[in-house]
């Protein structure tokens, strides 16, 4: 009855297989959850998961959702790390769900799992993005030329001056930065580092023409001068973006311009 | 709102905090301070320009002025104990004392002042809040230095 395979791993002393090879651990999630229409309270709740340490958080929050509890709330769309949906702050950190496997944040201790810092929390692991994406808007993100007319051809550009704002192309608006950042803790009137990567992604960017423009919005008293160069922009990144770099290049670029 | 309702739907009222049901929630969890489209615009001009270069310029010269300082006063020649009426009043007689001495007390309280109106700014979440601490600032900042420029040019080292 038994086959090869199985007599060799009995004779090397090996318990029953199916569960002792299996890959398979368990891990606590501690989940901030929040229900204005149950309570007032943000409470933790811990849930305890059979999954794989080589999956992701975001893994073990749809296995929370699709199995155990189906009201726990949170966004994602993609899955995989470019739409920006899934931030939030995972054992204290702020990283994409998504991209965050259970093995590489210690699965021997509960993992925390909490809504982005700094925003309205609507639900559980929800926050209204609107303030975010307000200063973001502030900043004009589009290209701005002066001939009004339609383009009749490509506008081209050098290898070397699309080289310039490379870094800042990759931003996927996860708000990661923003919320992670402590003066936008406290005062959400900052503009925030994403607004300043993607004005530093068209200010430096050799066929737009309303750089000085935006170098004006962002002198504003909320603007780069609140920066404290703090550099937690930069290890939440998800996309690996240097943002406190790009803030520091966009409050040269103010200074040099006026001396 | 009734609490069969709520229930029904596999939430449970919680313990302590009855009331909130659909028809009823709770408020969200707002941020301290919100950005929105009614976020007044600035006036200030370069003002915060400036101030973020003058911490970093000031700074350059304290370095100077207060290792300086701290080493002839706390290190060299016998160290603190050599400090007293006579010494102070033997430097002050030097108008290169007198000018170091004005130029780090200047310096050192308006880059300690935008230090401390950014510390501020960051920490204070009301306005009332921000408005009273920053005037309590600015008079001490002011006094200091009117009480610190008085002293250096009026002092006289044959009081009494
Ligand atoms: C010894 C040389 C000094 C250097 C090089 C220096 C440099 C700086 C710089 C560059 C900043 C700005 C930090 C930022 O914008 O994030 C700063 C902030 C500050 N400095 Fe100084 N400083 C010096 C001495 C002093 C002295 C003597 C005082 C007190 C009178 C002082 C009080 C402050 C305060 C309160 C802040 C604000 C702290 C903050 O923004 O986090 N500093 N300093
Ligand atoms: S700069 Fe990075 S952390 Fe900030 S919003 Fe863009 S992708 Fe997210
Ligand atoms: S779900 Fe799209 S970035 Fe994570």
């Amino acid at each position: 009855m038994a086959t090869p395979v199985l007599d060799k791993e009995e004779a090397a002393g090996k318990p029953e297989p199916g569960f002792a090879d299996s890959p398979y651990i368990t891990v606590t999630f501690r989940v901030r959850r929040f229900n204005p229409e149950v309570s007032a309270e943000a409470t933790w709740e811990d849930f305890q998961l059979e999954i794989d340490p080589k999956e992701r958080v975001l893994d073990g929050l749809h296995k929370i959702k699709w199995d155990l509890d189906g009201t726990l709330t949170f966004r994602r769309s993609c899955a995989h790390g470019i739409c920006g949906s899934d931030a939030m702050r995972i054992n204290g950190k702020n990283r994409l769900a998504c991209k965050t496997l259970i093995k590489d944040i210690n699965p021997e201790k509960p993992i925390t799992v909490e809504p982005i810092k700094g925003l309205t929390v609507l639900k559980d692991l929800v926050v209204d993005m609107d303030p975010f994406f307000q200063a973001y808007r502030d900043v004009m993100p589009f290209l701005v030329t002066k001939d009004t007319n339609e383009p009749t051809r490509e506008r081209l550009q050098s290898a070397e001056d699309r080289a310039r704002f490379d870094d800042t192309t990759k931003c996927i608006l996860c708000a990661a930065c923003t919320s992670s950042c402590p003066v936008f803790w406290n005062d959400g009137q900052y503009f925030g580092p994403a607004a300043i990567v993607n004005a530093h992604r068209f200010i430096f960017d050799s066929r737009d023409e309303a750089g000085e423009q935006r170098l004006e919005i962002l002198n504003d008293k909320d603007g780069v001068w609140r920066c404290r160069t703090t550099f937690n922009c930069t290890d939440a990144c998800p996309r690996g973006i240097e943002v406190t770099k790009a803030i520091a290049e966009v409050k040269r670029a103010l200074i040099t311009r006026r001396f | 709102m009734s609490t069969t309702e709520t229930t029904a739907s596999g939430i449970g009222p919680v313990e302590g905090a009855p009331g909130y049901s659909v028809e009823n929630p709770a408020p969200v969890i707002e941020a301290p301070r919100k950005r929105t489209k009614k976020t007044p615009k600035s006036t200030r001009g370069n003002f915060e320009m400036y101030g973020w270069l003058f911490m970093r310029l000031s700074g350059v010269v304290l370095v100077v002025l207060v290792l300086g300082h701290l080493l002839i006063q706390l290190v060299l020649d016998g160290g603190v104990s050599k400090v007293g009426f006579a010494f102070v009043a033997g430097r002050w007689a030097s108008p290169w004392w007198q000018v170091w001495d004005l130029l780090m007390l200047w310096l050192a309280m308006l880059h300690g002042c935008n230090g401390l109106r950014t510390v501020i700014n960051d920490y204070a979440e009301r306005a009332n809040t921000r408005l009273w601490l920053k005037a309590l600032l600015y008079t001490a900042t002011v006094w200091t230095i009117l009480l610190g420029t008085l002293v250096i040019f009026t002092f006289d080292p044959n009081i009494r």
